[in-house]
């Protein structure tokens, strides 16, 4: 199983200089301020922390304690003896923390040697802190901070912003009047590689930032990172990009490397393309359940930063096991792409080699017992401990997906996606609605149903709005007027005689891209027309009999043979053509006729190596799927392909970052 | 110097920290320079200074940044009291730099927005200077040679904005003209990065009566795009209102006022706040929604205390038996019902909390009430309640 690549594929490039890189320049800010220190961390950078960095490291360089930042409301009155307030949890003492972490025992040993050490000494610690650059983190330092000026304490303070720092996060540092307080810095640090062909920018707020508010603050951190790629590995002869982020994070990201004369001149090439592409482009996909193990562990579990807790249902023990998902596990590795029906098979038969690897030390003599002791216990034990693990999981995704009737609901997505019984489709949403299923999941139903057929006839979009309101909230009015504005779904505009005027406004609207037409119009232009571009790209394959997804055909087999990502086959269409000639009408109907575009360096040097080497920037996030589709295009054509993301996502977590009702 | 020397020597023979020994035969050595060169070679992504053009190389000669040389500057000042970065430009310059006010960061925002609120600024050369005189004296000598050029006022609006991309000390303060204000915030969108619009927009609020800032707000979407994000991300309610107001988005509008609901705990509260969006202009819809919510929760109030009251009275068999497991307020409508079929399914019509009042308040649908009371009434096993509803003959059944 588990198709190797052609012998022909070209080698990945080594990205570990990237947490290299990332390390080196914490140390760099963390040698800047001498003595010691306590470092509060936010939570969501703990995890990409853990992957570059350990406790000695800090510790080495003075950080004393270790504490979480909590947006919990900081109370001045709860000012305890260690002089934070209420709102600073230990990271030891938080009990997401407890397990897994590999910090978190060192955090607690550390505990217990700062209470034994002198107690004066911690007035006059500086303080530091290592946070997104967020408006409300802000807050939480200045209430830090004015409540040592209102105790008398003095200490000095600073804020390191990761990525980077933001001008609304100074003014807000400002106007609490802590700005000469509180010292900023910046740690560049917005490329994880979590796994030999995937780099995450670890920014899940970038889709609704972007996507939903229209704001273009990350864009500057795409471009930076594309600069820090070229940098290191070289410029890339061949750019290609859909979508408008994509198009202006390409041309800000251009001026860069104008701006200043790179080394990147006259260097070899490593990476022969380059793909951006906007996730608007797309939503289908991301929004389909996954049926390939690597996504469907990601929605069953949540894989985060690389690593997936899992649950004593799968560790058949008491307690959780954090298990980091990448090609270094073996047996994830040959399954990750796999699609799920092929994995159980997989893993007996697995399981079946080592059991008769195991038996083989039965008449040995003690010579050949010693050697197999010595070399290949070790490798057995190692690989039983992780297969045992995967298929707890298998059984576990197996009985959650019994239990909600996963064969009725894949049917009921396919019949979206090929555009047969909507009737049925609808009524099937209905009753996950009325039956107070998974808030999310009826709501992912509903965007797809939007998405593929064009906005919803307004009494369905009426009778469906009305049912979630009352099945899960009135509050998620707010929901429904997110997922308009950003086009997941909409309600269809009562008669067909709009389709003349809209198409000419659709054309003004996308000609000028500053926009000066006001926003009732964008929505208008953000016409799916599913149908026509999954006729037009052959999205949906036409099947003789059963799919084998065995042995896989099309990239189709991610999603049980039912359906080709669209993103995935533009990617194909375009490198296949080497531009966007000929894709003029999939363009028009995907709303990108101004929004895509052809570049790079065109360098008639870059090594025939490099030519094979792509890599592929999804703007809002990409899922498992998608990348499991492309490795599989990638062996078909002896391709390697590299993925960049915003972060990994998902059908959920689409849907969560549109919700206005945080759980 | 000397001190310097002894004080290294002393921390590499009592640090642990080995890797960056020069063994020249280390692999680890050739990582890191492997890294150092990267590190240099992006010198803008971890710093701010504009001192591209002076070498940055300390008195030891090693480049200023590397590791090794961090490493040092940490043992031979630990004790100092001054801040790192500071320390380093400190190095070449003269003593007058101790008097300078020190700002913490190398850009700030208090530098362009300052000025405005001075008594009667002119924001000129001298003016700016006559700020901070000590750097009037030696500015060429202690200062980086970007925050000196700061003061000079020959940026251009598309310099202006590259340099705020790259997060360096600048003023706004010189454009004071509308149309350079404007000309700044185009320069801006043109070059896409979304922080720096937003700095251009929080001068621009500063410096521009509201109505003149909508007026040319409206006109440019992206800007304005950037600016409703910004008022909802730093809580500043009644700009954004305002603004919704002034862009007659009276749907916008009414969705901002009535998203503050969620930040109010107090059931009674939230309820008098509900009811002052019923007038707002929703789509018709919507406003039927709202209307509704005003009204569950308010029948929510009444249910919770009468039930916590005859719960804690403990005369009530199925409270008894069925302890209330959590709170009736703000949960769904469909939850209500479901509540109100397991402890109140009996009741007449007439109280708030009989099914057939929730069912008749809010147009609960057939199929949804009789799927929900039946979950209910299954769930206390109350057999004769589910044969009833089964038979009931509005209920058409798929499959």
């Amino acid at each position: 199983m588990a198709f190797p690549h052609r012998p022909d594929a070209p080698e990945l490039p080594d990205f570990s200089m990237l947490k290299r890189l990332a390390r080196d320049q914490l140390i760099y800010l963390l040698e800047q301020l001498p003595g010691k220190k306590d470092l509060f961390i936010e939570a969501d950078l703990m995890s990409p922390l853990d992957r570059i960095a350990s406790v000695s490291i800090l510790k080495q360089h003075e950080v004393d304690k270790l504490y979480k930042v909590e947006n919990k409301p900081v109370l001045s009155s709860s000012e305890q003896s260690s002089g934070y307030p209420r709102g600073a949890t230990c990271w030891a003492q938080c009990p997401c923390c407890r397990e897994g972490s590999p910090w978190s025992e060192q955090a607690r040993l550390w505990r217990g040697w700062e209470r034994s050490a002198g107690r004066e000494e911690q007035m006059v610690k500086e303080l530091c802190f290592l946070v997104r650059p967020r408006i409300k983190n802000m807050r939480y330092i200045a209430n830090l901070v004015n409540a040592d000026k209102l105790a008398g304490r003095t200490r000095k303070y600073k804020v390191i912003f990761s990525p980077q720092k933001f001008y609304a996060c100074e003014m807000v540092l400002e106007e609490e009047g802590i700005y000469g307080d509180v010292s900023c810095d910046e740690w560049a640090f917005s490329l994880l590689p979590l796994d030999v062909d995937l780099l995450s920018m670890e920014l899940p707020e970038f889709f609704r930032d972007y996507f939903l508010e229209g704001d273009q603050r990350w864009i500057n951190t795409v471009a930076q990172a594309l600069h820090l790629l070229s940098t290191l590995y070289g410029p890339f002869p061949n750019c290609y990009g859909i979508g408008r982020c994509a198009k202006m994070s390409h041309e800000l990201w251009r001026n860069l490397e104008e701006e200043e004369d790179s080394e990147t001149k006259g260097r070899k090439p490593e990476i022969g393309h380059i793909f951006l592409l906007d996730r608007d482009v797309d939503f289908v996909t991301a929004l389909c359940s996954q049926v390939v193990y690597e996504g469907l562990v990601d929605d069953t579990f949540r894989i985060k930063c690389g690593s997936v807790d899992f649950g004593p249902e799968v560790t058949s023990s008491d307690k959780s096991l954090k298990v980091l998902l990448n090609a270094e596990d073996k047996v994830f590795h040959e399954i990750r792409n796999e699609h799920f029906s092929n994995v159980f098979g997989f893993l007996s038969q697995k399981a079946r080699n080592l059991q008769a690897q195991y038996d083989r030390r039965r008449g040995m003599d003690i010579k050949q017992m010693k050697n197999f002791v010595s070399q290949e216990l070790k490798g057995l034990k190692q690989e039983h401990r992780l297969l045992s693990l995967h298929i707890g999981a298998c059984e576990s995704i197996m009985k959650k997906k019994t239990k909600q009737d996963f064969q009725e609901l894949i049917k009921t997505e396919h019949a979206l996606l090929e555009g047969f019984s909507i009737r049925d489709s609808t009524s099937y949403i209905e009753e996950h609605i009325d039956r107070q299923v998974s808030p999310i999941e009826s709501l992912r139903l509903m965007c797809l149903l939007s998405i593929t057929e064009n906005g919803l006839i307004p009494k369905d979009y009426r009778s469906l709005k009305t049912q979630y309101l009352q099945s899960y909230g009135p509050e998620h009015l707010l929901t429904f007027s997110n997922l308009r504005r950003a086009g997941l779904l909409t309600e269809q505009a009562p008669g067909d005689t709009l389709t003349a005027v809209e198409s000419k406004v659709s054309k003004l609207v996308t000609d000028k891209a500053a926009g000066k037409i006001t926003d009732a119009f964008s929505s208008l232009a953000k016409r799916s027309n599913f149908r026509a571009i999954s006729k037009k790209l052959n999205l949906i394959p036409r099947v003789d009999g059963e799919y084998d997804l065995k042995v896989p055909r099309d990239m189709a087999y991610v999603f049980s043979g039912a359906y080709v990502p669209l993103s995935c086959r533009v990617i194909e269409q375009v490198l296949e053509r080497r531009s966007w000639q000929g894709l003029d009408e999939v363009l028009r109907l995907l709303n990108c006729s101004e929004l895509a575009f052809t570049g790079g360096t065109k360098d008639d040097k870059a090594p025939s190596e490099s030519l094979r080497l792509i890599l592929v920037v999804f703007l809002g996030g990409c899922t498992f799927s998608e990348i499991s589709a492309l490795r599989f295009l990638g062996r078909e054509k002896g391709f390697r392909f590299i993925f960049l993301t915003t972060a990994v996502t998902n059908s959920a977590r689409l849907m969560e970052a549109m919700s206005e009702v945080k759980a | 110097m000397n001190r310097t020397k002894v004080d290294e020597e002393e921390y590499w023979n009592s640090s642990k920290f080995k890797a960056f020994t020069f063994d020249d035969d280390d692999d680890e050595l050739s990582q890191l320079k492997e890294s150092k060169r990267a590190v240099n070679s992006l010198r803008d992504f971890v710093d701010d200074d504009d001192d591209d053009d002076l070498e940055r190389v300390s008195w030891t000669g090693e480049p200023v940044g590397s590791i090794s040389w961090s490493i040092k500057e940490t043992a031979g000042n630990s004790g100092l009291n001054h801040e790192g970065r500071e320390q380093l430009k400190s190095r070449n310059s003269f003593s007058s730099y101790a008097q300078l006010p020190k700002p913490t960061s190398t850009y700030s925002l208090s530098n362009f927005f300052r000025g405005r609120t001075r008594l009667g600024s002119f924001q000129s050369l001298s003016d700016a200077l006559s700020d901070t005189p000590a750097k009037s004296y030696a500015p060429e000598l202690g200062r980086p040679k970007g925050e000196f050029r700061d003061y000079s006022n020959d940026w251009s609006p598309s310099d202006t904005v590259r340099r705020l991309r790259k997060g360096k000390v600048c003023s706004l303060e010189r454009f004071r003209s509308l149309q350079d204000k404007l000309q700044l915030l185009e320069e801006a969108v043109s070059m896409h990065d979304g922080n720096v619009i937003t700095a251009v927009l929080i001068f621009l609020k500063r410096t521009l009566s509201k109505e003149v800032l909508f007026r040319e707000l409206e006109v440019r979407q992206v800007a304005l795009r950037h600016l409703i994000h910004f008022l909802k991300e730093i809580g500043d309610q009644k700009l954004l209102l305002d603004l919704f107001r002034f862009l007659d988005r009276a749907e916008e509008l009414a969705l901002s006022h009535y998203r503050e609901h969620l930040s109010i705990q107090d059931p009674e509260k939230r309820k008098e706040f509900l009811k002052t969006c019923i007038g707002l202009p929703f789509s018709v819809e919507d406003s039927a929604h709202i209307q509704d919510h005003y009204t569950l929760l308010e029948r929510q109030i009444i249910i919770e205390a009468n039930d916590r009251h005859l719960e804690s009275a403990g005369q009530t068999e199925i409270f008894r038996k069925h302890p209330r497991k959590a709170s009736i307020l703000n949960m769904p409508l469909v939850t209500t019902l479901f509540y109100s079929c397991f402890y109140h399914y009996t009741e007449p019509e007439g109280t708030f909390s009989s099914p057939v009042n929730l069912k008749k308040t809010f147009k609960i649908p057939d199929k949804q009430y009789v799927l929900t009371a039946l979950a209910a009434r299954a769930k206390l096993r109350a057999w004769h309640d589910v044969d009833a509803l089964f038979t009931t003959k509005q209920i058409r059944w798929k499959n």
